[in-house]
Order: structure tokens, then sequence, then C-alpha cells
């Protein structure tokens, strides 16, 4: 029988799972050993291993991931956490001037098998520095795999192709998956890079979503049947190595490309597969990039909803897109497509 | 022990000479960051590890990556971008390592390999392995944030870790007196951290050797680290470059001097016979020369060399 977890309890398998498996495995970060666990997803992790293996850090993001990176040159194999992707700010130096580098400047001679893990904040007010999704960061300097996983299949899946990896991998989960369920197997096993999943096929127009825009797509696909129009739905999972060839197959034979970042859409993942896309099909399509407005994230709820992409907006942007001309069609809202929603209060 | 020091120092000394001597051929491409004048810091420190233990430092690095033990062929062909270098031209003079040798690579960005060198001294702890980590820094490094992470991560976990601040007195041409109101306290602040840690007035090498072969030993012997000695040290030459900059005007001749006259390369070489100080210098010269033979006549990388090395496969 198919066993369901949610996103949360996947990732919290996969580093139990990778922790027993391998005793070089490495967990740490503000808030990994305390009562809440992020979220759940490192609970009982300290018990079970000890405290030279699970700890909370001192609130010093630039130095420990620079420890993770020296703990990687000696052979173990650290996953550094942080609770919002926004505090990887203050660790840039390390991520892009030695662990994305190391292998290469060094000539071989030194490699870097770090997993950091942050997390995308969305909704109740996060606002400006708890929200943002910076990944084309990483995904612009050669050195990093990124990776954005949207199922609990994947968030366990690719959790383990991270750790095993023997490179600086970027582990994105977005706060609002971590309430998906669906099917998980108890075994082990890793989603590699290189292969983007058709989720939903069809035959009008390709939506590619990135992160929890998966999700959106996903519902966007669904108001777009209601009139007659039948949307593919691509994940990309990987951002880092990139698939774009099951993209490109996909544009052949819709025509049409919408990719929706979990982000501000400038130097995005949606202008990188555009512009792949673009290069490798060698004829024209239409195309619209939808990601976050271009301004900061307001915490109030009125501009926050103006300020994400949504089913509803992503489907209306499908339908001009198909009709080759703006339609001024925007669904209404179905409550039972909102039922993976988190609620809140956080 | 006055022979092995000499020999680190002179080789040191006369390596860097040599590099100064050849850079403006352009023959080497790499920017330089000369250490004439500071070797007796990494001697000091080297000559009091096994070889086990491993050693991480910045830019200005051929000094402790020679005393480490670092091979000198694969520097010097490094320098000139040679397929033979150690990193095979892909790192140049800022990024020599030798992993084989206990030397973990060089940062050209001031206070970074200060975590790297926790992170690796928490794994040796969590390993149960023998060894020990030195990081190298300079006093620029103290100012940076991460130096005061460190510092709190490796005491907190009390990590076999061992800090050497070579305070050459300069960040480029700003003097640490224009830079931090406390400056003459890194020792003081250091120790603020809960660890030991030690001042030195002067760059003698027997001193330094002594103090960091006493912290060696204690941390073999299973004490808990980190240790952090400050040693007063200066640079003769410009920040990077073959040259002399007293010209510029932010520093004096006359500052350098005491420093000059105390050569700690001239003191101990004066220690030995005569005859035993030119064999060995015959010996290092000989190997010197033999490594830019090297370098000059290996092959330059080929192309397919630029794809490489991006990712480490599983």
């Amino acid at each position: 029988m198919e066993r369901t977890l949610s996103y949360a309890e996947a990732i919290r398998e996969a580093f139990d799972q990778e922790m027993e498996r391998d005793a070089a495995v490495i967990v740490f970060g503000l808030d990994v050993d305390d009562p809440k666990a992020i979220q759940g997803t490192t609970r009982g992790l300290v018990q079970k291993y000890g405290p030279e293996r699970v700890f909370g850090t001192p609130l010093s993001e630039d130095a420990m991931t620079g420890a993770a990176i020296g703990m990687a040159f000696a052979g173990l194999r650290p996953i550094h956490h942080h609770i919002r992707m926004d505090f990887m700010m203050l660790a840039m130096n390390q991520l892009i001037n030695i662990a994305a580098k190391a292998h290469y400047m060094y000539g071989g001679q030194l490699h870097v098998p770090v997993v950091v893990r942050a997390m995308i904040g969305k909704s109740w007010g996060q606002g400006a520095q708890h929200s943002q999704g910076l990944y084309p960061l990483f995904m612009n300097v050669p050195g990093f795999k990124v990776v954005m996983p949207t199922t609990p299949y994947d968030a366990k899946g690719c959790l383990i192709q991270a750790i095993r990896d023997e490179n600086p991998v970027i582990y994105i989960d977005h706060r609002l998956l971590h309430f998906q369920k669906g099917p998980v197997p108890e075994n082990l096993y890793g989603v590699a890079p290189g292969k983007a999943r058709v989720t939903v096929e069809g035959k009008d127009i390709t939506l590619v979503g990135v992160s929890y825009m998966h999700v959106e797509c996903m519902r966007a696909q669904r108001y777009l049947a209601e009139k007659g129009i039948h949307a593919e739905v691509i994940d990309p999972i990987w951002l880092s190595p990139l698939d774009t060839d099951t993209i490109v197959d996909s544009v052949r034979h819709t025509g049409r490309l919408i990719v929706v970042d979990n982000g501000w859409t400038m130097c995005n993942s949606g202008a990188e597969i555009v512009a792949t896309v673009a290069e490798k099909l060698g004829h024209t399509f239409a195309v619209r990039r939808l990601g976050f407005a271009p301004v900061t994230c307001p915490p109030t709820p009125t501009l926050e909803n103006l300020f994400y992409p949504n089913a509803r907006t992503i489907a209306a942007a499908a339908y001009d897109l198909v009709k080759g001309s703006p339609q001024n069609w925007m669904p209404d809202e179905r409550a039972e497509l909102q039922e993976i929603e988190f609620k809140g209060p956080f | 022990m006055h022979s092995r020091f000499y020999r680190s120092l002179y080789r040191i000394r006369r390596a860097e000479e040599e590099i100064a001597r050849i850079y403006p051929s352009d023959k080497i491409k790499s920017p330089v960051h000369l250490a004439i004048g500071q070797e007796s810091v990494a001697v000091g420190v080297c000559e009091a590890l096994c070889p086990e233990d491993v050693v991480f430092g910045s830019y200005r690095s051929h000094a402790y990556y020679l005393a480490k033990g670092g091979d000198l062929n694969a520097m010097m062909a490094e320098l000139y971008g040679k397929q033979t270098g150690c990193a095979k031209g892909k790192g140049g003079s800022m990024h020599i390592v030798d992993v084989a040798h206990g030397v973990m690579g060089a940062s050209a960005v001031v206070g970074t390999p200060l975590p790297n060198a926790v992170g690796y001294a928490y794994a040796l702890k969590v390993q149960r392995r023998p060894g020990l980590v030195v990081c190298f820094f300079g006093d620029g490094a103290t100012e940076e944030g991460v130096y005061h992470e460190s510092l709190n991560f490796a005491a907190l976990k009390a990590v076999p870790i061992i800090f050497i601040c070579e305070n050459n007195g300069y960040a480029i041409h700003t003097h640490v007196a224009q830079r931090q109101k406390a400056f003459d306290q890194l020792a003081e602040r250091a120790r603020s951290y809960g660890l030991p840690a030690e001042r030195f007035e002067d760059d003698d090498v027997f001193k330094i050797y002594e103090r960091v072969h006493a912290a060696a030993e204690a941390l073999r012997a299973g004490q808990p680290g980190p240790f952090y000695f400050e040693c007063q040290t200066y640079r003769w030459k410009e920040h990077v470059g073959p040259n002399e900059d007293y010209q510029l005007g932010y520093r004096t001749r006359d500052e350098a001097e005491p420093w000059m006259t105390n050569d700690q390369v001239q003191r101990v070489g004066a220690l030995l016979e005569p005859a035993e100080r030119r064999r060995i210098e015959a010996e290092v010269e000989a190997e010197i020369q033999a490594a830019i033979d090297f370098a000059e006549s290996s092959p330059f990388p080929p192309a397919a060399e630029l794809y490489t090395n991006v990712f480490k496969e599983a």
C-alpha cells in the first residue's frame, strides 16, 4: 500500500535515514535542535544522533557556512540550515568565493559536499526579509547545484540526492509546501538532476512552475480546463543543472510557454528557460514570464495578494496567450482548489 | 634543528626572490604577494607541526605553503599557469594548494579561510582523528566579522586549532592604527572569547616555534583548543608585486630597518658552521633552479581543461 507523508515529514525522514546510513552526515543551523525543530523537519535527530552531529549554532551564518566547507574538506557531509533564505545573504562570501569555486580553483584537489538548506516564506505577513526567492543568485554561479522540490516525494528524493552529491547543493523548500501530502516510499531513493517532470500533459500551452508556483500552475491548469484549454504543467525540480530539453519538447507541440517564478522575473529562471527554449527550438513561440511584482514584498494582505502570481492570474495570462490577445477573463475563485493552502496564523 | 630551520627559511626567501626577479619578464601569469621578511612566522609555526596536521591561509601564501612541505615544483608551475601546477593553472599564486602535504588552499578574500579552518578542526574532533589545524591570517582579517564568529565558535566547541595572526601592521597601504582604536590589543580581544592568546613583540623564529610547539603538543595530548598567537612581523616588499614601495610614503624605510637588521634568515644562517650553511644554500639553489626549469618547460593546460573540475563526479 502506498504510504502518504507530508512534505515536512518527508524531509525529516531523509535526514534521519541518511544520518543513519552515513556517520559523516552532520546537521546544524539555527534551531535544528530546538523544540520546534524547524517545523518538525529535524525532530528527534539530536536525541538519536547526539549533539556533535546535530547542533544549533551561534547566530553566525558566515562562519557556519565556512565551517561547513571546512568540515567537507575533512570528509564530513554537512547540511547547514537557514530557517529563511534571506539569512543566506550573510553567508554569500563563503558560498560564492569558496564553496562554488574550491574544486575548480584548487585544480580538483578539494571538493565541497555541502548541502545548504534554506526555506522561503510566504503569506501571513512575512514581509520584506522573510519571503525572498533568491535562487537565481546561485543559478548564476558555476559550481552550485540548485534544487527546489515541490512534492513530498521529491522533497525526500532530492534531499538524499543532495546529501550524496560531491558538490555544494542549495536545497530550497518553500514554507507553504510543508503541508502538502503525497506518496513517499519508505526506502532510500534519489531524484537526480537533469530531468524535469511533466506533471500534467496538455496540448495547448506549457506552464512551468518553480517551487510553490508549481502548485499554483496545477490549480491554473484546472481553471483553464473550464475554458476547454489543456495546459501541460512541468515541474523543473532541479534548476541547476536545468533540464530544458523536457520544456523544449513540450513547447514544440504546444507552441506557447509561461514560466512562473517564485521570485522576481528579472534574470530569473523564467528568463533562462525562455532564452534556452528559443535557442534550441529555432522558431518563435508565444511566451510570458510571471513572478513577483518588481517591488519589495509588503506584509499587508491587500498588497501582498497583488505581489504574488496565483492560479487565477496565471490562468488569465495563459488564456490571453492561447487566444492571442487580452480577453479580460479571470476565473472565479474555486474553494476546493485551495485545499492544500495553509491558513495560518504563523 | 638550526639546519632544518635555516633550510626552510632560506628556501622561502630565495624562492620568492627568484619569483621577484622573474616577475618583470611576464612569464609569471599571476599577481604575487610576497612574504619576504615574514618567513620566520611560517617556519616557526610549521616546524612545530606533523605531516597529518593541516594549514589554511590567505593570498600571501608561498611562505606557509613551502614551510608546511608543499611541493616547490608544483607551486612554481602554478605561478607560470602551467598544467603541472598544483591547481593545473586554475588557481594561481593566491590559490595554491597541496592537500597531500596538508596545505588546504589559500583565499584571496581576507578572513575567508578562518571558518574553513575551524570547520576542519571540528571535523577532526567529531571523527576522533589525530592532528590539528593551523590558520594563518593577517591583522586585516581581525576586522572582518567572520573572524569574530570563527573565534567564538572555535572556543565554544574547543576545537584543535591554532590561530596565527601575522601582524605586519598594514592592510595594503593602511596602518592598523588607522583601522582599529585598540590595535595593540588583538590578543586581549581573542582572550575575551575564552581562549588562551599570546602576543610576540618580534619575529624570533625560535620563540614562535617553542610556543607553537607547546600548544601543538597540548592539543595532541588531548587538551582542548583553540590556541592563539599574534606574531609581529614586517613585509619588506609592496603589497602585491616584486618591488619595494617605500617611495609611496605610507611607510618609511626607517620603520623597516630594524626588521631587516634583525632578519631571521641571516640570524639563523649565522648559527651554522659556514660549510654546512654553504651546503644547504647550494642544495636549495639547485632545487629552486630545477623548479623554475620545471615550470618553464611544462606545457600550458589544453583547452579541454577549461571545463574540467567545475563539479566533482561521484
